[in-house]
């Protein structure tokens, strides 16, 4: 435990400690319109009993399509690294 | 009851010393998903409602439920942190293929 | 793996793929949904690619890609659907056509028959996760499996 590692680190906790002291209470979230409206309002609007579901494919469906597209990426990526890693081993991927 | 929210700030400060601290790249991606899971843990911290049920309908006792945004948020983290975490560790094979090592002092080309 | 870790993977796969599939179809009235099924089907295949690792086997790549690419086209092809109303409209609830059936407010049974295009994405997103998880387990594989070779 090196002393130039830990104080940056202590440093940034001092700041997490001090945003989480002055948050809310635990267990008693302040009233949030947006919430509430799901709650109310997804099963008539979306016909889920799973309203965590209606958030993810309907309400907020525009956030789920960038993760798609992020996985996709991410995914394209390894393919192609390990596409590149195999080849320089002059093993054959066509058929793998 | 801050003591849970000081308590995931606590994990999250843990995977930043992690990162900071160690000169081998997989050890640095590990200490990349402690400070996720630190994030999720908050994520989810924040939208417990006390005494309350998970906001599904089916078969539910008539109690409040908790805030469904933040679970949607959180499980989107949870498969963006799989697909960087994927990619790093691929970038990291390709890393030791060409130096043959993993210590990033002797890598280079991120030096100058 | 040794014969036992095979046997018991070969016996257990089945199960595990249904497991999947139940959690993914029932995403919209029970705990779970199109990730965590995706997640549990991927786990099989990984459980399958790591017992056969000994014969220099690993999972298809080419069309785990193919299935990737098709679900997230027909994610997007369902959200542009709505595009009468607006992106992402679910214009399938409360329709009385295929997963169109009104729900009342208020803690019920649960019918398997609502949701609107939800179960439609639920299954574009496990299929996407799955194969996705099952992609980066098959890359790694293989390289591991030339690398003890040299």
């Amino acid at each position: 435990m090196k002393l130039r590692y830990f104080l940056p680190c202590l440093l940034i906790f001092a700041f997490l400690f001090l945003s989480a002291h002055n948050i809310r209470d635990f267990g008693s979230p302040t009233h949030s319109e947006m919430d509430t409206y799901f709650l109310r309002n997804a099963q008539e609007q979306t016909g889920a009993n799973n309203v965590v579901s209606a958030v993810l494919f309907d309400y907020r469906g525009l956030d789920t399509l960038g993760e798609a597209t992020v996985l996709f990426t991410a995914i394209s990526g390894v393919l192609i690294i390990s596409k590149t890693i195999l080849e320089d081993d002059n093993v054959d991927v066509k058929n793998c | 009851m801050q003591i849970v929210f000081i308590l995931s700030m606590a994990v999250i400060a843990t995977g930043m010393y992690a990162c900071i601290s160690s000169r081998n790249i997989i050890k640095i991606i590990i200490g990349l998903g402690i400070a996720n899971y630190g994030v999720n843990l908050f994520l989810v911290q924040l939208g417990y409602k006390a005494g309350a049920i998970a906001p599904i309908f089916t078969h539910a006792q008539s109690l409040p439920m908790v805030l469904p945004t933040p679970q949607a948020l959180t499980l989107t983290n949870i498969v963006i942190s799989f697909a960087t975490t994927a990619l790093m560790l691929s970038v990291s094979l390709f890393i030791h293929k060409k130096t043959g090592s993993l210590d990033i002092k002797e890598v280079g080309g991120l030096k100058e | 793996m040794s014969k036992i870790v095979r046997t018991i993977a070969d016996l257990f796969f089945p199960f595990v793929i249904v497991f999947g599939l139940y959690i993914v179809f029932h995403g919209h009235l029970t705990p779970g949904g199109g990730f965590q099924g995706g997640a549990v089907m991927a786990s099989g295949f990984a459980m399958y690619a790591i017992s056969r690792r000994i014969e220099h086997k690993a999972l298809s790549k080419n069309i785990f890609s193919i299935i990737e690419s098709l679900s997230l086209l027909m994610f997007a092809g369902f959200a542009a659907a709505g595009l009468m109303r607006s992106f992402f409209y679910n214009f399938l609830a409360n329709s009385g056509l295929l997963f169109g059936e009104t729900v009342l407010f208020g803690s019920n049974a649960g019918v398997l028959n609502t949701g609107g295009v939800i179960p439609f994405m639920n299954i574009a997103v496990a299929m996407e996760v799955a194969s996705a998880f099952a992609i980066v387990v098959s890359c790694f594989i293989l390289i591991s499996i030339y690398k003890v070779d040299k």
